[in-house]
């Protein structure tokens, strides 16, 4: 055997399985997206009909929330973690990262744990509070599952910054202020934007937070669910999931080409 | 003066999302031992509820341990030589390869479940046996085996020990047991336990494909969430943590390793 | 207190007092240290890498603090607990630290801009300086642009721009290349004294020091050792690690009775009784000599261009180096004759710590 053909069967598992059971079902999904009584122009009733349009304001919404939020909290604490040596720095890190293996459905049930009826918030306030099945709920879930992404993306970014860049900074007389908005945020910038896109895109896909949480909130991963499952309405599910595929996928690789890491976008 | 009161800021935001994070997992696992929720911890500890979750999922957690046990060594049948061509064929060619099986990491897991469905739910045989969700965990896992292996595959000269070997008289297959396997083990092994712990985690396609009879650990999950009293949801979510944490501290481990390594 | 017309005109004196650095580990990185620096004055910190000289350069620029009790002083003003954006001192970083986000020019300006000057202003300064350290032709250029020898153009044009009272330099010549850091050495040289500013740079070189400095500063664990002119700390050094560390001098070793020494191979007359001292010599002050009163085997000969390296085994207990630049250096094998003048020696007190 030679070494050209060795190679190319090595390659040859992989590309069966990758033939069989991606290639060709995302075909016959795009297909059948196009074979309901709509047929093509489905893409187009996506933004016409109010249902579809509302369910992806909100959940475009839901997500950019959840992204500014997940920054300016994990850029804070990865900042404050990675500059300053403390016991219990471990620890904190080690709490922080854990929830990097809870699929989407245990976060949220953390969240009704927190904001549900029986939850401790209801049960510490005099008042009623529940809000776990509310849109704070899922926004809250979404927070759950980025902050350790974005926070471990974050740390990786600090320990590279060059401290003598800080150092230099304030010899020339910048102020604590100025030497974060002159060297550390443009330092961090490829790595915000790379761990941004990625919290943006898995909460605009994340099902099984929506799944505990959104029984009465439209977001896309519930209605393409609700379509496929209820209302048997599978060229729209179909269609939703090309759109949302392609939005999340393009996000990604946009995030990938800055910061060159590999995340996994469950939820 | 304004130093020291951005640190107090920066130390506030960092213990409440600390907070955030671990205040509600410390709430499932007590809820988990307690007797009873409601009334609080002063209702006692037991370990009733775990018994009780042991009787009614321990089928899915069963299960589950065997589909990661079964996806691990698929994706290493497939992903192990595969990374080793990309690693010795790199070109445009490998490049959009890598990228087309990275999409599952990508695409949310519902439209990759629906895709299968369409294409193979006719099948029936196929459609009912716990080889379909077998299927969709090697599709999602996939990418993380390949890309831990061809990263340390990629820092190590490859080529130049290779070269070395068959100048020794190896044949292709005798260089990529005695050459490629060991140098790659720390990528192996850290794609290995991503691979355990994400199967054992998986839910957005495995609800999709799952039928009645075949439920993993996530789906049981999500049916006690639904279903059952909090109690027993929460003591269901401790043996979900009693599992995946220790495998998560390992992966950290062994990726950290790895990383090292490939540097 | 402030950038006047003073200040650009007459340079600053500093003077430290009792400075010293304990790390939260324990670790003592500086000594209770005395330094005086002249209006003007151009001083290396020169020293083996954990020395202290870095931490010192570093209170001075007040990105350390030192220990309670200790002070700095610029001119008339206790600057010790004023933080180092407001001390007014320009920095040059061992990696030049240049901000990657910004132009040279904005780099040049940056320091300016803090102080809230005018932006025409601005302009105009950025423009001297460029001229003065000739980078009028990259002004506009990204750092990442730029090769090693021009960064470090840059580093210092950004650390004078905003007219500090010091110029403090943190090993600016160890990140370029051997062949480049000749000639920058000589002309970072010429620079300084145009800029009419008092300088300290921190270094591990000895020739770079002395290329440089007006002064140095030989600093080890944690403390100066010796401070003087390169010629005083070449011709009179004060310890064996000075004598060790600028120009290598070799100990003799051997027993010295009265105003002889006698080693193995042979015997050495001192210019003065060296009952209780160690002799030293350097190696160009060996001479290879048919009449010289000691003998030794020749184990090595390395050809250097302008002259030979030669070792020699069996004159004192370890290998004797000799510098040789005639036309017909001796063979390996060779038995030859060495002779070394008394003046040629430095006698230095014994129970000295050695290097």
């Amino acid at each position: 055997m030679t070494n050209r053909t060795f190679v190319l069967a090595c390659l040859a598992p992989l590309f069966i399985f990758s033939l069989a059971f991606l290639a060709l079902p995302l075909v016959r999904l795009f297909v059948e997206s196009g074979s309901g009584d709509a047929g093509w122009a489905i893409y187009l009733e996506i933004l016409r009909k109010p249902r579809y349009i509302n369910t992806l304001v909100l959940t475009v919404l839901v997500s950019l929330a959840t992204t500014v939020a997940a920054l300016v909290i994990s850029t804070t604490a990865g900042m404050f973690l990675s500059r300053n040596r403390f016991r219990g720095r471990g620890t904190l890190i080690s709490v922080m990262t854990l929830p990097l293996a809870f699929p989407g459905v245990v976060i949220g049930f953390l969240i009704i744990l927190l904001g549900g009826r029986q939850g401790l918030v209801n049960q510490l306030t005099p008042g009623h509070v529940v809000f776990a099945y509310s849109v704070v709920g899922l926004f809250l879930g979404y927070l759950y599952f980025s902050i350790p992404r974005v926070l471990l993306t974050v740390m990786a970014a600090a320990e590279k910054l060059n401290p003598e860049l800080e150092e230099a900074a304030r010899t020339l007389g910048a102020s604590p202020y100025r030497v974060v908005v002159d060297v550390i945020v443009p330092g961090l910038m490829p790595s915000l934007i790379a761990s941004g896109a990625i919290a943006f895109a898995t909460a605009m896909g994340a099902f099984g937070t929506a799944f505990t949480l959104a029984t009465d909130i439209d977001v896309i991963p519930m209605v393409i669910y609700t379509e496929f499952t209820l209302s048997a309405n599978i060229a729209m599910a179909s269609a939703l999931s090309i759109v949302l595929g392609i939005v999340t996928w393009a996000l990604l690789l946009i995030a990938r080409s800055l910061s060159g890491s590999t995340v996994a976008a469950a939820g | 003066m304004f130093k020291s009161k951005i640190k107090i800021l920066q130390l506030f935001v960092t213990l409440s999302a600390c907070a955030f994070l671990f205040v509600p997992t410390v709430l499932s696992v007590l809820a988990g031992i307690t007797a009873n929720y409601f009334k609080g911890v002063s209702s006692g500890l037991t370990l009733k509820w775990v018994f009780k979750v042991w009787e009614l999922y321990a089928d899915s957690i069963f299960l589950s341990i065997g589909l990661a046990f079964a996806c691990l060594v698929v994706t290493l049948i497939i992903g192990l030589p595969a990374a080793y061509g990309l690693a010795r064929h790199p070109g445009w060619l490998s490049r959009l390869l890598e990228e087309f099986i990275s999409l599952p990491l990508a695409v949310p897991g519902m439209a990759i479940a629906l895709a299968l469905l369409q294409l193979y739910g006719s099948m029936k045989g196929f459609r009912a046996s716990w080889t379909f969700i077998l299927v969709g965990h090697v599709l999602y896992t996939l990418p993380f085996m390949v890309r831990s292996i061809l990263a340390v595959l990629a820092a190590i000269d490859l080529k130049t020990l290779e070269e070395g070997a068959a100048s020794l008289g190896a044949s292709p297959w005798q260089r990529f047991r005695d050459i490629v396997v060991p140098n790659a083990m720390p990528g192996i092994l850290a794609g290995a336990l991503t691979v355990v712990t994400l199967s054992i985690g998986e839910f957005n396609i495995t609800w999709m494909l799952h039928t009645p009879y075949l439920k993993t650990l996530p789906v049981g999950l999500a049916d006690s969430y639904a279903s059952m009293r909090l109690e027993i949801a929460s003591a269901y979510t401790l043996v979900f943590f009693v599992i995946i944490v220790p495998l998560l501290m390992a992966m950290q481990w062994a990726s950290a390793r790895a990383q090292r390594i490939s540097q | 207190m402030g950038i006047g017309k003073s200040s650009e005109n007459i340079p600053m004196t500093l003077r430290l007092t009792n400075t010293a650095k304990t790390f939260p580990d324990g670790t003592q990185a500086l000594l209770p240290t005395e330094l005086s620096v002249e209006q003007g004055e151009i001083v290396s910190l020169l020293g083996p890498s954990g020395c202290g000289k870095t931490t010192l350069l570093r209170i001075i620029s007040g990105l350390e603090t030192p220990d309670p009790g200790g002070e700095v002083w610029f001119d008339n003003d206790n600057v010790t607990s004023l933080p180092v954006e407001r001390r007014k001192v320009g920095m040059v970083f061992q990696s030049y630290a240049l901000f990657p986000n910004m132009s040279v020019r904005a780099n040049i300006g940056y320091g300016l801009k803090m102080q809230k000057l005018p932006k025409d202003e601005i302009e105009t300064r950025v423009t001297e300086v460029l001229e003065l350290c000739q980078l009028e032709n990259f002004s506009m250029r990204a750092v990442d642009a730029l090769s090693g020898g021009q960064r470090q153009r840059v580093a210092l044009a950004r650390a004078i721009a905003p007219r500090p009272r010091m110029l403090l330099l943190d090993e600016p010549l160890s990140a370029l290349d051997a062949a480049l850091r000749d000639t920058l050495r000589d002309e970072l040289a010429v620079l300084l004294r145009e800029f009419h500013i008092t300088a300290i740079f921190v270094t591990h070189d000895q020739d770079e020091a002395m290329a440089i400095a007006d002064r140095v500063a030989v600093m080890s664990n944690g403390q100066v050792v010796q401070s003087g002119t390169p010629e005083e700390l070449y011709r009179n050094p004060n310890s064996a690690f000075v004598a060790g560390f600028v120009g290598n001098a070799m100990l003799l070793g051997g027993e010295s009775n009265g105003a002889a020494l006698h080693l193995t191979g042979g015997a050495l007359t001192l210019p003065s009784d060296g009952t209780g001292f160690n002799v030293f010599v350097r190696a160009e002050d060996v001479q290879i000599n048919t009449e010289g009163p000691l003998s030794g085997q020749v184990e090595t000969v390395t050809f250097l261009g302008t002259h030979y390296r030669i070792g020699i085994s069996d004159v004192i207990a370890g290998v004797l180096t000799a510098t040789y630049s005639g036309q017909n250096a001796p063979k390996v094998g060779d038995v030859v004759n060495l002779s070394i003048e008394p003046e040629a020696l430095m006698l230095l007190p014994e129970g000295e710590s050695g290097q």
